[in-house]
C-alpha cells in the first residue's frame, strides 16, 4: 500500500527530534483521528538553515513529516511557503488516496512555522 | 505464512490445522459428488455431512438436527438475527444490540431499523461488559431478540451469557449470540446457558473459511433467507460446501478437544505476554477485562504512539498483528469498540491487538516481547506528546 520511498521516509526519518531553541514553531493536528505534527524552524538571513519535526501519526504521517524538512532545507521562506501537500506527496512517489487528506499535514505543518516566524519578526 | 514469519492475528484467521485438511481432502478429490444424488457416491459425502454435523454439534452440546451449515460468521449473523425475527407473527417491535459487535450484527440489526423495527445499541462498561441492569432498563414490552456477542473479537471481552440469557428469557425475549471469537477458546454448552440461536465460523477455529454454522435451538422457527432447493432442512439452500462442511465439523471437534489440551498452554503465552508488555514501557494500558477475556487475546495502548505505524515497524520484523487505530481502518474512524468502551481516538490511536494460536512459540513470545517495547521507544521519541520515550 505505501511506495517504498514512502517506507524508507518512514523507517529512517530525516531530521527527526525536538529542536533547541527554534526560531519557529509550528504544529498542526487533525482533531478526527488524533494526528498531530510539530515542526522546528532554524532561519537566517531568511533561509532555513535547519528544520526538524515530531509526529504522531501513522507511517504516511511519519513519512511526509520527513519528506518535507527534505524539501525545505536550505529554501527561502518565500521557496519554502510554495511547497504543497502535492509536493510532498509526488516526491514519496505517491501516497494511498485514502492517505492525502489526513496524514498528508507536513505542508501545513511548515506553512504554520513559517508564519509563527513572520509573526514574531515584524 | 513462512516459517521465519511470527503469526499473532488468529483472531483475524486461523491456518488451516493439518488433520482438518487432511478430513478435507477426499472431498476436495475423489468425492465429489453431490450429497442429494441417490447412488451411492451421493450417498456416502451425505453420511460424511451428517458425520460433520454430529461433530459440530457435539462439540456445543446440542443435537445435530439443530445445526444449519452456512457460508460463515457473517451469514450465520444475518440467518440468526433476521430469520427469527422475521419468522415471529408480529411484524415489528424492537430489537436490541450492543455497542461492540462486529458489523456482521451491527448492520444486519440496523437493517431491521431500516424496515420499521425500533433498535438498540445497549453501551457496555469501561471493560467492554454488557452490564444486567442496563440491559434490564432497555428490555421493553416488544423486545423481539437481544443479540450479544460472546467474545469481543478486539478487546476479548467474554460476556456473562449465561446470566443475560436468563435475564432475557425472564422476559421473554430472545437471543442470538456471535460466537464466532469465543468458540474453541472458552467452553460453550448451549444446554447449559439455553441460547436460542449461535453463530460460528470455520477459519478462526483452524478450519478453512467461507464455512459456519448457526445453532438454533430445538422448537424455534427460523425464516430462511436464501431460497432454493430445500437444502440443509429448507432453512438455507444451495448444494452443501462439502470440503467446507467437513473441515468445520473436524476444526470443531479438534477445537471442543483442544479446550484443554492446546488452550491452557496458549493461555499461560498470552499472560506472560501481556505482563512483559505491560512492565517494558511506561503509559502501557489494557483494553478490555483482565479476567474475562479470550484466552488467546493480548489487546494494549500505548499512549503517544499510532497503532499503523506500529503495525508497518512489526511486520518489517516479521511480525504480524492488528490494531484499532483509526489510520489502518478503510473509514479513517477510530475502531467502534475502542471508542465503546470509553477511550479517545487519540487513545485508541496506540492499540495493539495480539492475538495467539497454538503454532506460537515461547521463543515467539520472547522475540515479540523484544520488538514491541523497542518499536514504542523508537516511535514515542518521534512523537510531539509525551516525554519522548524516556
Ligand atoms: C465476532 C465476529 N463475528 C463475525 C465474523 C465474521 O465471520 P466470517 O468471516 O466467517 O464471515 C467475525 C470475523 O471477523 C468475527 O470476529
Amino acid at each position: 500500500m505505501y511506495s517504498k520511498k514512502v517506507m524508507d521516509h518512514f523507517m529512517n526519518p530525516r531530521n527527526v527530534g525536538e529542536m533547541e531553541n527554534p526560531d519557529a514553531i509550528g504544529e498542526v493536528g487533525n482533531p478526527t483521528c488524533g494526528d498531530l505534527m510539530k515542526m522546528y524552524l532554524r532561519i537566517e538571513n531568511n533561509i532555513i538553515k535547519d528544520i526538524k519535526f515530531q509526529t504522531f501519526g501513522c507511517g504516511a504521517a511519519i513519512a511526509t513529516s520527513s519528506m518535507i524538512t527534505e524539501l525545505a532545507m536550505g529554501k527561502t521562506l518565500d521557496e519554502a511557503l510554495e511547497l504543497t501537500r502535492d509536493d510532498v506527496a509526488d516526491n514519496l512517489n505517491g501516497l494511498p488516496p485514502v492517505k492525502m487528506h489526513c496524514s498528508n499535514l507536513s505542508a501545513d505543518a511548515l506553512r504554520a512555522a513559517i508564519e509563527d516566524y513572520k509573526k514574531k519578526h515584524h | 505464512m513462512t516459517k521465519d514469519r511470527i503469526y499473532m492475528d488468529h483472531s483475524g484467521t486461523t491456518p488451516i490445522d493439518p488433520l482438518v485438511l487432511e478430513a478435507m481432502m477426499p472431498f476436495l478429490t475423489k468425492n465429489y459428488a453431490n450429497p442429494s444424488s441417490i447412488y451411492a457416491e451421493g450417498r456416502e459425502v451425505r453420511t460424511a455431512i451428517d458425520g460433520a454435523r454430529q461433530q459440530v454439534a457435539s462439540a456445543l452440546n446440542a443435537k445435530s438436527n439443530n445445526i444449519i451449515f452456512t457460508s460463515g460468521g457473517t451469514e450465520s449473523d444475518n440467518l440468526g438475527i433476521l430469520g427469527s425475527v422475521f419468522s415471529l407473527k408480529e411484524k415489528n417491535g424492537h430489537i436490541i444490540t450492543t455497542t461492540i459487535e462486529h458489523p456482521a450484527v451491527t448492520r444486519t440489526v440496523e437493517f431491521l431499523g431500516d424496515h420499521g423495527y425500533d433498535t438498540t445499541f445497549l453501551p457496555v462498561n469501561k471493560f467492554g461488559q454488557v452490564e444486567l441492569d442496563v440491559l434490564a432498563d432497555a428490555i421493553r414490552d416488544d423486545t423481539r431478540l437481544i443479540s450479544i456477542v460472546y467474545g469481543n473479537n478486539e478487546v476479548g471481552t467474554v460476556q456473562d451469557m449465561k446470566e443475560i440469557i436468563k435475564l432475557a428469557h425472564e422476559r421473554d425475549v430472545l437471543v442470538h449470540t456471535d460466537a464466532v471469537q469465543a468458540v474453541a477458546k472458552v467452553p460453550i454448552d448451549v444446554k447449559d446457558i439455553g441460547v436460542d440461536l449461535l453463530s460460528l465460523s470455520g477459519h478462526k477455529i483452524y478450519g478453512p473459511k467461507g464455512i459456519g454454522a448457526l445453532y438454533v435451538r430445538d422448537g424455534l422457527k427460523i425464516t430462511p433467507l436464501q431460497h432454493g432447493g430445500g437444502h440443509e432442512n429448507k432453512l438455507r439452500s444451495g448444494t452443501e460446501n462439502v470440503p467446507g462442511v467437513i473441515g468445520l465439523g473436524k476444526a470443531m471437534e479438534m477445537g471442543e478437544t483442544g479446550l484443554t489440551t492446546e488452550m491452557p498452554r496458549v493461555k499461560a503465552m498470552r499472560d506472560r505476554l501481556l505482563k512483559g508488555l505491560m512492565e517494558a514501557q511506561e503509559e502501557t494500558y489494557l483494553n478490555g477485562h483482565p479476567e474475562k477475556r479470550l484466552p488467546h487475546n493480548a489487546h494494549v495502548r500505548f499512549s503517544y504512539i499510532e497503532g499503523e505505524a506500529l503495525l508497518l515497524n512489526l511486520d518489517m520484523l516479521g511480525i504480524a498483528a492488528a490494531t484499532g487505530s483509526a489510520c489502518s481502518s478503510k473509514s479513517l474512524k477510530a475502531s467502534h469498540v475502542l471508542l465503546a468502551i470509553g477511550l479517545t481516538p487519540e487513545q485508541a490511536h496506540g492499540s495493539l491487538r495480539l492475538t495467539l494460536g497454538k503454532n506460537n512459540t515461547d521463543e515467539e513470545i520472547d522475540n515479540v516481547l523484544e520488538a514491541v517495547p523497542a518499536i514504542v521507544k523508537k516511535l514515542r521519541a518521534m512523537s510531539p506528546l509525551g516525554h519522548g520515550g524516556q
